[in-house]
């Protein structure tokens, strides 16, 4: 049940790519026939890519390693092709680390950043948001939803206020791309993020939307593939691969989520009721259908990590980007939560192959875990214990 | 009949490599962030991948950093000395043959307030080590010389190169991403800095690199996020492709010596005939050159309608480099090594590979002549060029 971090590529998915390994192995920039099986390889990808996010045209697609290139493409691209008009970005306290990292990174080299705060169901403040916007921003990236405490973010409100002051607005939408609906045109989004491994296609892959007209920077030069907005050779059967996990992700999304919502509110509710001080973190409805992310008081959640591991139980603290820092998450810090309690969260993230009687187990061993774990922690109260 | 004949473009990925990496698609695909048993097991195969590259290298494993491509080693490595580096000075020495990957961040860079010195070549295409002495200054940061060139197939003297480098106190990064795996590197015994490598020019996955990065090199990061790859290059691991790199890198640890020898005479093999052609010209150095790499002009006609008609005879080739080959200028390797537009324009690639028999090359040598000589029936240019 750690989805978010890595997903099984879909055997749909890697029957599509085979081919581009040993037989069409052409590099799509030469001239000839190999190369142009190669090309119509991308171009059918980059179609279903666009269709998937409703881009107005495939050539808004641009192809990446992950979604961090991506996200570093979209705003250093933006940062500074727009230097001479302004400086200032504004994003949110819950961003994932690519997004916040290069923004601190922007403000090394001048730039003034802005992170807006989120209520404690991680919702960004839209007031405060709409009065950070001033007459050098340039820019307003906030994320579709968050990985790690699933919420679900105001896009049409925020692609409304960008649109009214002509600022540029960045989705990452890493965590929700192929599980919620997107709609680039009329949430008004200028550029979106999206990554192929998130959506149970291979890992090393991504795609930047990038709205017809809109001027950015290349941050990896060369050969001047992608528009020239990306450089080196494409990645064809990861290309290939994303696209078929988008065209899958769309036809199915719509029963794939109803049965992801009924198991995940299944085992939201069922650890709620069956475990004293447990406590849900993130928004109870604006929320991915594959995300729970549950707080336990008195414990850390590591050891649970390694007591749920022992029962061949696979989830995590929280980001796995920072799962080997000792850090408590930034995310559960900016909804308000003390120290202790960040530690002890766990996230769920539930996925195709996942079932009811998954989800049953999970009820039925994690109280206990809990338990044990509560009675060798000096911080439980002895009340909790008999 | 289907030859490929431009595996300086890419290869096709080796049986043995897909092998590897498959259970890394659908079994084993845990984040190798993660702290359970799918992640330890990523981490495992990528710490394990990491060696198994370095080791074709002589490097330390912690001094390699895998990336999606060559093209974003080569721009990390451009951008990220220049930025890290930029008080000791803003100079940086490259040559004129380079691979775009470095050329176009170079001249990003000189937008920035760098200043670039572009070495020429000989007519071989090789860089005299003792120019680049001339033009070290005392704010030269960065020396960056391929290894050996993609289009024409000449090896630098990069033994030379790094020996003055480290002489001078100057970072020296080589793209060797043409003979990576195909002609020993040795990045201690030659004093190489930083070092770009791709895994699909040598039977690996398309989209990974790695970067070699000398303990101590002081380099930004061009990718932020996430703490990957020793805080360098942020973005979650492709463990299969890089999987398939390290067992590429593998396969030609034990295959590289006798690939050349086996290449190197079916590469002379091509010259010897082609040369036979009239009016035809070998481009590079005869001896001092990759062996899978042929590069050829031939007067009065254009390399693309060769290309063409190669193609329609199943043998797939190229004119010059793959990146620019959608794009009408003549080749910048061509004119540095003093061919004229007509004549660069003139020019065919021929680049063979481990799936390369004597057959096939039978039939490229048959086809060839005869299209050439077709071609220039048609050519306006039969009489010789207009002045």
């Amino acid at each position: 049940m750690d989805n978010g971090a890595g997903m099984p590529l879909d055997s749909r998915v890697f029957e599509a790519m085979k081919q581009y390994f040993m037989d069409d192995y052409g590099n799509p920039s030469s001239s000839h026939s190999f190369g142009n099986a190669a090309k119509s390889a991308i171009e059918t990808a980059r179609e279903k890519v666009a269709q998937l996010i409703s881009a107005e045209k495939p050539q808004e697609i641009i192809f990446t390693s992950g979604g961090t290139e991506s996200n570093n493409l979209a705003i250093k691209g933006v940062a500074y092709r727009n230097r001479a008009k302004g400086n200032h970005i504004i994003t949110t306290a819950i961003e994932h680390m690519s997004v916040i990292n290069i923004c601190k990174y922007l403000q090394k080299e001048g730039f003034e950043v802005t992170y807006v705060p989120v209520d404690k169901q991680g919702v960004v403040d839209l007031k405060k948001l709409k009065a950070a916007i001033n007459e050098k921003t340039i820019l307003i990236s906030v994320m579709y939803a968050n990985g790690e405490i699933g919420t679900i973010q105001p896009i049409n409100e925020i692609g409304q206020l960008a649109k009214e002051n002509n600022v540029l607005f960045h989705v990452d939408a890493v965590a929700a791309a192929g599980k919620v609906p997107i709609n680039v045109q009329e949430q008004n989004i200028d550029l979106l993020s999206v990554s192929s491994n998130d959506m149970y296609g291979p890992k090393g892959v991504g795609a930047l939307y990038i709205k017809k007209g809109t001027k950015i920077v290349p941050i990896i030069q060369g050969g001047g593939q992608e528009s020239g907005l990306r450089s080196g050779t494409e990645n064809i059967p990861g290309i290939v691969g994303m696209g078929k996990a988008a065209e899958l992700a769309q036809s199915e999304m719509e029963s794939e989520s109803k049965r992801l919502i009924g198991l995940r509110d299944n085992l939201i509710k069922g650890v709620l009721d069956k475990i004293p001080y447990s406590f849900l973190n993130g928004h109870p409805t604006a929320r991915l259908p594959n995300n729970a992310n549950l707080r336990f008081s008195y414990i850390e959640g590591e050891s649970l990590i390694l007591g749920l591991d022992m029962y061949g139980i696979q989830v995590s603290s929280g980001s796995a980007c920072t799962s080997k820092t000792l850090q408590p998450s930034h995310v559960l810090m900016a909804i308000g939560l003390p120290h202790e309690q960040a530690h002890g969260s766990l996230v769920f993230t539930l996925g195709k192959q996942t079932t009811q009687e998954d989800v049953d187990y999970v009820l039925e061993l994690l109280p206990d875990v809990v338990k044990r774990l509560r009675a060798l922690s000096p911080l439980t109260p002895k009340e909790l214990l008999r | 009949m289907s030859i490929y004949m431009d595996y300086a473009a890419t290869t096709p990925v080796d049986p043995r490599v897909l092998k590897a990496m498959e259970p890394y698609f659908s079994e084993e695909y845990g984040n190798t962030m993660s702290l359970h048993k799918q992640g330890r097991t990523a981490k495992k195969a990528l710490d394990q991948s990491r060696q198994t590259v370095a080791a074709l290298m002589n490097a330390q494993p912690d001094e390699l950093i895998f990336t999606a491509s060559a093209t974003e080693a080569s721009n990390m490595v451009i951008k990220g000395v220049a930025y890290a580096n930029k008080n000791k000075g803003k100079h940086i020495i490259t040559s004129a043959i380079e691979h775009n990957c470095v050329l176009e961040p170079a001249r990003w860079l000189e937008q920035q307030g760098y200043e670039i010195t572009c070495l020429p070549v000989d007519k071989y295409g090789l860089v005299d080590p003792s120019k680049l002495e001339e033009k070290i200054r005392k704010d030269t940061i960065l020396v960056s010389i391929m290894h050996a060139n993609n289009e024409i197939g000449t090896i630098q003297d990069i033994q030379q190169i790094g020996k003055i480098c480290k002489e001078k106190n100057i970072y020296f990064h080589s793209d060797a991403v043409q003979s990576f795996g195909k002609i020993p590197i040795d990045v201690k015994q030659t004093n190489i800095d930083l070092l770009s490598v791709s895994s699909h020019k040598m039977y690996g996955p398309k989209g990974v690199g790695a970067l070699y990065i000398k303990k101590g090199t002081k380099i930004e990061p061009l990718l932020h996020g996430g703490g990957h790859e020793f805080h360098k290059r942020a973005s979650t691991v492709n463990v299969a492709g890089i999987v398939g790199f390290a067992q590429a890198a593998q396969i030609q640890q034990q295959e590289m010596a006798f690939d050349a020898q086996k290449q190197t005479k079916l590469r002379d093999k091509i010259i010897n005939k082609i040369l036979t052609i009239d009016d035809s010209h070998l481009n590079g150095h005869p001896t001092k050159r990759l062996p899978n790499n042929t590069n050829f002009w031939f007067a009065y006609i254009e390399g693309e309608s060769l290309l063409m008609h190669l193609d329609m005879e199943g043998i797939a080739v190229s004119t010059g480099s793959a990146c620019s080959s959608n794009d009408l200028a003549a080749s910048h390797v061509l004119l540095a090594i003093g061919l004229k537009p007509q004549e660069a324009h003139g020019s065919l690639r021929l680049s063979i590979g481990k799936y390369t028999t004597e057959e096939g090359v039978d039939y490229v040598l048959q086809t060839v002549p005869k299209a050439v000589q077709r071609l220039r029936e048609i050519s306006p240019f039969k009489n010789g060029w207009k002045q």
